[in-house]
């Protein structure tokens, strides 16, 4: 059926420059770290009392999971609905999202004001509460992911590692399972994420707080999961000099056409129903950057794929595909920060210096980790370019 | 803007009655039936700033940097913060006396308890909890920092020791919760020289601002904060001048956790949505299995 062969490990050359700057930003990043850990979150961030969330939870977290939805999204499409040949982008997908929920509990970790106590959540349960469950989903679903990793590791060194080798059978087996288990914890906690901003109804801007807000985020993170993979395959095809499977990533762009216009359809049609349109031109920084979210992150995009020339052209889809994942991130972020907007606030929240630094560390450590990953273990199916031909 | 901003909150209370009627009917307030609570009166508050220094003493609070003596900090318009529970800020909403001088109008601000708390839903792990005796109690041993009841809380009130390292706190008012269980009054109600508030039970109190309203309308606006306001709290004001006048936040009628309780039980009753979905993804899973399985076996005895 596939074209494609096995995926195999790129074993292609890992001290690039690229790699040398992906360091120096982790090392940046360790430093603000220890700033926060030796001097607390009021002297490392910007949070006040007014913005008791900033950048590490609109951006590390938030959109951490946002953008890991490719994980759930190729895995439901190539071992649920039987779309096999998608399944050579499964794997790079998974490792992303385990790699990218990995630091979303890692920032969460370094963003609450008692790291120590993270724990509690498991004993001390609220069930009104949309975060607890947020949180559980979370949890479960890291270990989940892992899990689905497993075998992945198992094929390269399962030989060596005898304890390895076994997990790796076990997983095998209930691999359906673990798969189907994905899918529905990404639905509850990507939805659950949008449903975190619920109860402040009067401290979100118009232009985002909708009683559909669970529904945007999940319709928002299933539309994003196919656009990430082709965003990400762009970076690392290219940075690794493999050829640049056009011929998955083409056809896997038409699903983006039905599900980021279902997406578009209810977030406009939602707007238009609550009459907050009439935000949209009153010139505030929220409603340009609604404007920007929408217009440049989701129409634009929308538009561009619609058209075959751009499902065959490899530039011309990367660009759509990163505009798409573009315009998912600022949602995340107009959502959590700038559409937040407290009735008393003496001054709007900026990070600090430390703050984009850890945040910038996180994502140099997730590129840096896939890397490693790709390079020794069987994550990629795409060929290298000099050995195709 | 803000006019309009709370129109559109208006019309969401009634669009998430009307068009998520099902789950919405189906929330039921968990409000104590008739808690304790306090009546502020901003007519005879006279800004002594008496009791911000009881709160300190009582709650074992960091001594500020300007003595309480000093009435200059009421015209900064302060917020409870780490350090304070309460603070007391002047207003000069333009009322003037027979001499011409403006009236300065002073305002307590501290935790409203409300009924149906947003911080008490949205905390992760159930820290903070509304009693029976009306308090909004925060539990630190539980408390992992996540500041959720901050972006909660719609009249902004919990502060967050950032400038702790290790073991930093949620600090807000706690309506004297011990004070409260030994039968006492909290500590500012009972320092108050004025009477400026009143302790006691909430329908006592809603009783005793109608009637300060009724008996004297030259010198109370018709509106008791709190009466309604985020579905009503344990503290209570009554004022001489409109109350957006003074820095209070306009905060819908509805309590703020409805909607969002009522989706979350709306999907996660018995489980049912995640149970179903996980059901049928299982069931087109297998479906698909079996089909390539077949296929892949006709294949081979071709």
């Amino acid at each position: 059926m596939s074209h494609h062969a096995e995926p195999r490990p790129t074993e292609s050359r890992f001290w690039t420059p690229g790699v040398m700057v992906m360091v120096c930003f982790m090392l940046a990043g360790g430093v603000a770290l220890m700033a926060r850990f030796i001097g607390g979150l009021g002297y490392a961030t910007n949070l006040t009392d007014a913005y008791p969330w900033g950048l590490w939870i609109g951006i590390d977290v938030a959109t951490g999971v946002a953008l890991a939805a490719g994980g759930f999204s190729t895995a439901a499409l190539a071992h649920i609905f039987g779309g096999h040949r998608y399944e050579a982008v499964t794997r790079p997908a998974l490792l992303t999202a385990a790699l990218g929920y990995t630091f979303v509990a890692i920032g969460i970790f370094v963003d609450i004001g008692r790291p120590w106590a993270i724990w509690k959540p498991m004993f001390f349960h609220n069930y009104t509460s949309v975060l607890f469950e947020v949180a559980m989903c979370v949890m479960t679903y890291l270990t989940v992911l892992w899990l689905e990793f497993v075998p992945i590791a198992a094929e390269r060194w399962g030989e060596k590692i005898r304890l390895l080798g076994f997990l790796g059978r076990i997983s095998t087996k209930v691999m359906s399972v673990l798969i189907v288990l994905g899918v529905v914890l990404s639905f509850m906690h990507q939805s659950g994420l949008g449903g975190l901003m619920l109860i402040a109804p009067t401290k979100l801007h118009p232009l985002w707080y909708t009683p559909l807000l669970p529904l945007l985020f999940l319709l928002s993170a299933i539309s994003v999961g196919y656009p990430m993979v082709i965003f990400e395959t762009g970076v690392a095809t290219k940075s690794l000099k493999l050829e640049s499977e056009m011929d998955i990533l083409g056809p896997l762009s038409r699903f983006t056409i039905l599900l980021l216009g279902i997406y578009m359809a209810v977030k406009l049609g939602d707007m238009f129903y609550r009459g907050t349109h009439v935000y949209l031109l009153d010139g505030t920084m929220q409603s340009n950057a609604f404007l920007l979210e929408v217009g440049l992150g989701v129409i634009l995009p929308w538009l561009l794929i619609l058209s075959p020339k751009t499902r065959r052209s490899r530039t011309r889809l990367f660009t759509a595909g990163a505009l798409i994942v573009g315009g998912i991130v600022l949602n995340r972020v107009n959502v959590f920060l700038i559409g937040f907007t407290p009735p008393l606030a003496d001054r709007p929240y900026f990070p600090s210096f430390a703050e984009v630094l850890v945040t910038a560390g996180f994502v140099a450590t997730i590129m840096f980790l896939y890397r490693v990953a790709v390079t020794y273990l069987p994550v990629l199916s795409a060929r290298s370019k000099e050995v195709s031909v | 803007m803000n006019m309009t901003r709370r129109v559109f909150l208006s019309g969401l209370g009634a669009s998430a009655l009307a068009g998520a009627a099902g789950p919405a009917q189906a929330w039921e307030s968990k409000a104590p039936d008739d808690p304790l609570g306090c009546l502020v009166d901003l007519a005879r508050c006279t800004g002594c700033r008496k009791c911000e220094q009881a709160c300190n003493n009582v709650n074992d609070l960091p001594e500020p940097d300007t003595l309480f003596t000093d009435l200059r900090l009421l015209d900064v318009k302060r917020r409870p913060d780490a350090g304070a529970y309460t603070v007391v800020n002047r207003y000069f909403p333009g009322k003037v006396d027979d001499e011409n001088q403006l009236i300065p109008v002073h305002v307590k601000v501290q935790c409203m308890h409300c009924q149906d708390p947003a911080c008490a839903s949205a905390c992760i792990t159930g820290a903070l909890s509304k009693k029976d005796n009306g308090t909004v109690h925060y539990d630190v041993s539980k408390c992992i920092g996540c500041r959720y009841c901050m972006v909660a809380c719609p009249f902004q009130i919990p502060a967050y020791e950032y400038h702790k390292t290790v073991t930093p706190k949620v600090m807000k008012c706690t309506f004297c919760f011990d004070r409260l269980e030994e039968g006492k009054k909290p500590g500012c109600a009972e320092i108050c020289p004025v009477e400026a508030i009143t302790f006691g039970k909430r329908s006592m109190l809603l009783e005793l601002a109608r009637r300060r309203i009724r008996n004297d309308p030259g010198r109370y606006v018709d509106h008791i904060y709190g009466e309604k306001e985020a579905g009503g709290t344990s503290w209570l004001y009554v004022s001489p001048v409109p109350f957006h006048q003074l820095g209070f936040i306009d905060v819908p009628d509805f309590p703020m956790p409805r909607l969002s309780e009522s989706i979350h039980k709306a999907v996660y009753s018995y489980l049912w949505a995640p149970v179903a979905l996980f059901g049928m993804l299982y069931g087109v899973k297998s479906y698909n299995d079996r089909r390539d399985q077949k296929q892949a076996g006709q294949g081979g005895a071709q």
